[in-house]
């Protein structure tokens, strides 16, 4: 444990761009989808062995300049220079012959298959399954990413799959790695070991293409960043020496919203959510059982879960919004009515309102229109949607105007389909259609999840407006900096168990990242034994 | 150069009417391709004669010209050929607004044909057993009864998927072919008339048994339930709560169960409405043209209904005029079978290619065709 | 029971058995692609009326069994065509297909039906067709010995082989395929046309082997029993050749039972194949967990790339 932490902390030497010419320069990069401009003109030139960032916010391009690098995508216009040549890149294999390599975000893994099947379907040349096998037991010990080469990848945990991805790429002898947020799914200290496991990368004189928005992390370990802007290049510089509020700005345009909370949260107001002992067997083999979970949310506060994608918080959420419900009702309580065995519609009626991780699907019905998706939630809550039985759709469609009027949700015409707007437009409704009733309880999971920084600070803001107005919201998110920006209290869900709550105040990061890792047992029973160790 | 798909935005509206259209043409254009084959293949190219190939080239394009016609404009010209167009298109539209609903949610009954046997089955029982019954009463209860017993035949597949997760598409399918054999069993034994010189039907249906007629005309009172049906169909889908839990459950399953709305009730809902309207058919077919219950009571209305229920684009309404298309379509089959010596098959074969031609179109109510000419870096990898 | 007896029912149960395992095993394939093409009855149709009438034209019986593998083909490319390309919903295409099928083989069909046929010839293989009872296994005809064949080398293919491994992982996430730089499509489009080769084999052994005769819908409900065997074999070709056998099995049980006439009606005897798939259907399906394990993530689900 100590080593965890100490390596954390240990200095690093200063990092300075390798004076090279660049191992690939893209030139005048334009992609066009229909008439939108993802991409307008990019400039972006790598050096080897070199960490290079690529920032910008949702929505700026970043995406689309990757999957047109590594030949997903065709750009519309501009040109590829790999070591100095004109190339095409006409699709991923090509890419890969040219040596360049990629980690996907939301990961490229065939979950049916096994560790070394998914690798063998990245390599072109045929290699038999044990040699296959033995290669990557030795790359996985010579980078420290530890790896059963015949485990099926349903069954691994997403850093495990991430290093999968990984090894996959380095087995490929790539001169050039693409790495699309990754540390989006780690805790802290899975992030400190990718970060040595880059050090090892670059020292080899491997360059390294840093897609973030974590501004911390890339003036730690990046030597150069390159910032996005609606599709544009709009700074180059050297992370180092900037702070980070001036790389926020660049990656915005303007300074960013400060989120204010000027009443501090009410002490000793009444639970309106609890949950007491709720255990829960796994609903299919690839999901996770919950355990013992406990929890409180009072009046007034925001509580937040923070945890690793794939730990409990699909099931927790179902279990709270009542799409599963349980034996006993006394399981879960809402005003301090027991309703552990009654479903969505029963606990919306009690005053709680849920807004689901997934927009698209789940959320929200992807070609319905806003004023019919109002309908989703609100059918059974006493807006009048309904006239003896008989749809309204003027009620529903004034009702899904004043949603998209007090939350700013951009559209283009007055009544589209869900699918159409961006995912940031789209959440503002879905969490709007939400508030605007008022609810007393509010669950929300991942409410700002692939979302501009503009929409998700309105969506931060009317969360935390909502519970000083006397509600009791519990926000389920994967993002440790929102977690630590508005909630009051934060518990952590590992493996299906919720450690008990603390307030954030005076929390580190590094606490918990050790709780998010599945060390709540000894954390929670001897605090000091880890802060003496 | 090739040719993309490419997500639009949102719907087209446009295209939502046009499809189906388009597709028509896209038969036709196939139709001209088979008759034309056809008649290649049925004459002797050698022979100087008949002119040789384009002799007999010329002939399938004459053919087809009286092929459309007996198709499409023959049936229309006179009212025995249009009572006789009414009473195909009854059950076919009757069967198929049922099954747009279940499409809409996303549920696949195709043993609706089974349903029909069953629902024919169920509502000749009084008739069968009570022969000399004939009070006012004696229809509707035949009428019901037929409901009743499609709606069972059809629970069963839908109970079945919700109990047990078994695929739906394959047992309404297999209740199909087990419906039929009943059928043919009761026809041909314990139901078959005593009187009937051993031919394998049952006794004949008389008046206060048979669905009355209207305006003098041999139209059956059952083009009535379709109209009702259809617009029951049509409120229930635009204006109630149920059919907005349909379409819900239909397009994203999860969405709707966060909207709080059960999957299992809708599968069997959907099943239940659907078989209650094939049962409804079945019985309506044997009170009425048929008279009596046979060894099959059905020419395939069942499945050509999937068809219908398709071309009129999952809507009630639009299932009326699909279904009277498809109607036409068999009494075509039969004319072009005398006209022109062709198999009765052909109604099939147009019928699933119209099918073919309609799903293809309808992709292009969310998507759109771009000619891509020279894709950017289409050439080598490598250029060093 | 004698030997001779025993010996003719196994015979009739392995003819009965190969159609479904050439159907259900191209279904196999198609499926384990993410691909779910219920057109098999009406791939079969068009095998045998095309097998037929090529055989029956040219004199050749192997013509005939490559044209109706050519017809099969035809029909998936269409099928191909609308799911793929045009990202139709599979299941209506399916339908769709089985119904244009019928008809269109009845069409063609016309003019053979009463036509007699010649059958295909059993191939001995010398000193193992002597034995006793098994010896029936080694003079079986050409295209019984092919379906084992395809069965077993599918299974290899799977398992064994990169393309294999492509086709399965096509079948488990296009997503992740297509971003590794695989074209799900190409992919896709060849496990249909596969499926449908082997299809319009199944059709062929029907109008060539089993019945050497063209009848109208003398496919009656075989493809979707060998799509129900699909499901039943788990996605595994060894258990849908089991599976194959059993059902083989069954629809030999009630023949002998009407020929021996049993105080059963006929066509009670004659619904026992489909009973027996629900029934078979609903056993398997109660099993979730072994469903879902081998089931292809991405089957039924169409797939359009980001350009």
């Amino acid at each position: 444990m100590e080593l965890i932490l100490g390596r954390a902390d240990s200095a690093r030497p200063s990092r300075q761009r390798p004076e090279s010419p660049p191992l690939l320069h893209a030139v005048g990069i334009t992609k066009m989808f229909g008439a939108f401009k993802a991409n307008d003109g990019i400039d972006l030139a790598i050096r080897p062995g070199e960490i290079h960032a690529l920032l910008g916010e949702n929505g700026a391009g970043k995406s689309t300049l990757v999957k047109i690098l590594y030949g997903v995508l065709q750009p519309t216009e501009g040109r590829i220079l790999w070591k100095g040549q004109p190339v095409g890149v006409p699709n991923p294999s090509a890419a890969r012959r040219l040596g360049v390599g990629m980690v996907f975000q939301h990961f490229s893994l065939f979950e049916a298959l096994t560790v070394v099947e998914n690798i063998a379907l990245a390599l072109s040349d045929r290699k038999s399954r044990s040699a296959l096998a033995r290669e990557i037991e030795k790359i996985s010990l010579e980078y420290g990413l530890p790896l059963n080469p015949s485990s099926v990848v349903a069954d691994l945990s997403v850093g495990e799959r991430q290093r999968v991805e990984i090894v996959r790429c380095l087995l490929q002898n790539p001169e050039l790695i693409i790495m699309d947020e990754p540390t989006s799914v780690l805790t802290p200290q899975e992030a400190d070991d990718l970060f040595v496991t880059l050090d090892r990368l670059t020292a080899r004189g491997c360059a390294v293409l840093y897609i973030s928005h974590r501004l911390e992390e890339v003036k730690r370990i990046c030597h150069h960043a390159t910032i996005l802007r609606h599709g544009k290049v709009v700074s180059e510089c050297d992370p180092q020496k900037e702070t980070a509020a001036k790389l926020a700005t660049m990656m915005v345009g303007a300074e960013v919203r400060r989120l204010s909370s000027d009443l501090p949260p009410p002490q000793n107001t009444r639970t309106r959510l609890s949950v007491r002992d709720l255990s829960l067997p796994q609903p299919h083999p690839f999901a996770v059982a919950l355990n013992n979970i406990t929890l409180e949310v009072k009046a007034g506060e925001v509580m937040g879960i923070a945890g690793i994608a794939g730990n409990g918080q699909d099931e927790l959420f179902d279990a709270l919004s009542g799409e599963r419900t349980c034996g006993t009702a006394a399981l879960v309580s809402i005003d301090g009515k027991s309703c552990g065995n009654i479903g969505v519609t029963a606990r919306r009626r009690l005053g709680a309102a849920f807004v689901p991780e997934e927009r698209l699907g789940h959320g929200a019905v992807p070609r319905m229109r806003l004023s019919d998706n109002v309908l989703l939630t609100r059918h059974a809550t006493g807006d009048h949607l309904l006239r003896g039985g008989v749809l309204d759709p003027d009620a529903a469609r004034q009702l899904a105007d004043r949603v998209s009027r007090s939350f700013d949700v951009r559209k283009g015409t007055p009544d589209p389909e869900a699918g159409s707007l961006s995912g940031g437009n789209l959440q503002k409704f879905v969490v709007g259609r939400e508030i605007d009733r008022q609810p007393g309880v509010l669950v929300v999971s991942q409410p700002t999840w692939g979302v501009d920084a503009g929409a998700a600070a309105i969506i931060r803001q009317a969360l935390i407006d909502l519970a000083r107005s006397g509600s009791a919201i519990l926000v389920i998110s994967q993002d440790l900096d929102e977690v630590l920006e508005i909630a009051d209290h934060v518990a952590v869900i590992s493996k299906g168990h919720l450690s008990p709550s603390r307030p954030t105040s005076g929390l580190t990061r590094e606490e918990i990242g050790l709780l998010m890792g599945g060390m709540g047992e000894p954390l929670a029973a001897d605090r000091g034994a880890v802060h003496a160790g | 150069m090739r040719v993309e798909l490419v997500r639009r935005g949102e719907r087209s509206a446009a295209m939502a009417y046009l499809s189906p259209l388009l597709a028509l043409l896209l038969t036709l254009i196939g139709g001209a391709l088979i008759v034309i084959v056809w008649r290649l293949s049925t004459v002797d190219l050698s022979n100087p004669e008949t002119g040789g190939f384009f002799g007999a080239l010329q002939q399938g394009f004459v053919d087809y010209g009286r092929f459309l016609y007996v198709f499409f404009i023959e049936p229309l010209t006179e009212l025995w050929s249009l009572e006789e167009l009414v009473a195909k298109a009854t059950p076919i539209i009757l069967v198929a607004i049922g099954l747009s609903l279940c499409y809409l949610s996303n549920t696949w009954n195709i043993g609706a044909e089974g349903q029909i046997a069953v629902g024919a089955i169920t509502g000749s029982i009084l008739p069968i057993f009570f022969p000399d019954w004939h009070g006012p009463l004696m229809l509707p209860a035949m009428l019901v009864l037929g409901i009743l017993g499609g709606m069972a035949y059809a629970a069963i597949p839908a109970l079945l998927k919700i109990r047990f997760g078994t695929n739906e598409i394959l047992t309404s399918l297999m209740l199909v072919y087990v419906a039929q054999l009943f059928l043919d069993y009761l026809a041909r034994g314990p139901w078959r008339n005593p009187e009937g010189h051993n031919f394998p039907d049952s006794r004949p249906f008389d008046d206060g048994q048979l669905l009355p007629t209207l305006f003098g005309t041999n139209i059956r009172i059952s083009l009535t339930f379709v109209f009702i049906a259809a617009f029951a169909a049509w409120f229930l889908m635009r204006w109630t709560k149920m059919g907005f839990q349909i379409k819900v459950l239909g397009q994203a399953p999860r969405a709707g169960a966060f909207a709080g709305f059960s999957q299992n009730r809708m599968v069997l809902l959907t099943f239940l409405i659907s078989g209650a309207l094939a049962g409804l058919a079945g019985i309506c077919e044997v009170a009425g043209p048929i008279g009596q219950l046979r060894t099959s009571v059905s020419p395939g209305y069942g499945f050509t209904a999937i068809i219908v229920a398709f071309l009129g684009r999952l809507n009630p309404i639009g299932a009326i005029f699909a279904g009277f298309l498809l109607a036409l379509s068999y009494l075509g089959g039969e004319g072009a079978q005398v006209a022109l010596g062709m198999s009765d098959q052909t109604t099939r074969v147009f019928q699933g290619m119209l099918l073919f031609f309609v799903l293809a179109c309808d992709s292009l109510i969310f998507y759109r065709l771009q000619i891509v000419r020279n894709p950017a870096m289409q050439t080598g990898t490598v250029s060093s | 029971m004698t030997a001779l007896m025993l010996e003719g029912i196994l015979l009739t149960i392995i003819t009965a058995a190969t159609p479904l395992l050439f159907a259900s095993i191209g279904e196999l394939v198609t499926e384990r692609s993410g691909v779910l093409n219920l057109g098999v009855e009406g791939m079969m149709a068009m095998g045998a009326v095309i097998g037929f009438a090529v055989a029956h034209s040219t004199g050749n019986i192997a013509l005939g069994v490559v044209g109706a593998i050519f017809a099969g083909m035809a029909m998936a490319a269409l099928f191909g065509v609308v799911t793929l390309i045009f990202v139709a919903n599979q299941v209506a295409s399916g339908l769709a297909l089985t119904l244009f099928g019928l008809g269109l083989s009845g069409l063609i069909g016309d003019a053979f039906v009463g036509v007699p046929g010649a059958g295909l010839a059993r191939v001995s293989i010398p000193g193992l067709s002597d034995l006793p009872v098994i010896g029936l296994l080694f003079r079986l005809d050409p295209l019984t010995y092919l379906a084992v064949a395809i069965t077993i080398a599918v299974s290899w293919f799977l398992f064994r082989t990169r393309g294999g491994l492509i086709l399965r992982a096509v079948g488990d996430s296009h997503v992740s395929a297509h971003a590794l730089g695989y074209s799900v499509i190409r992919v896709r489009f060849m496990a249909v046309l596969f499926g449908g080769a082997c299809s319009g084999l199944a059709g062929a052994y029907l109008s060539l082997v089993y019945t050497p005769q063209w009848t109208q819908a003398m496919t009656a409900g075989r493809g979707w029993i060998a799509l129900a065997l699909v499901v039943f074999g788990t996605w595994l070709p060894g258990r849908v050749a089991v599976g194959a056998l059993l059902f083989g099995g069954v629809s030999i049980l009630q023949l002998h039972a009407q020929a021996l006439g049993v105080g059963v009606p006929s066509q009670f005897l004659s619904a026992l194949p489909y009973l027996t798939t629900v029934i078979v259907l609903v056993i398997i399906s109660r099993n979730r967990a072994l469903v879902r394990a081998n089931t292809p993530a991405a089957l039924g689900q169409s797939f359009v790339p980001d350009r």
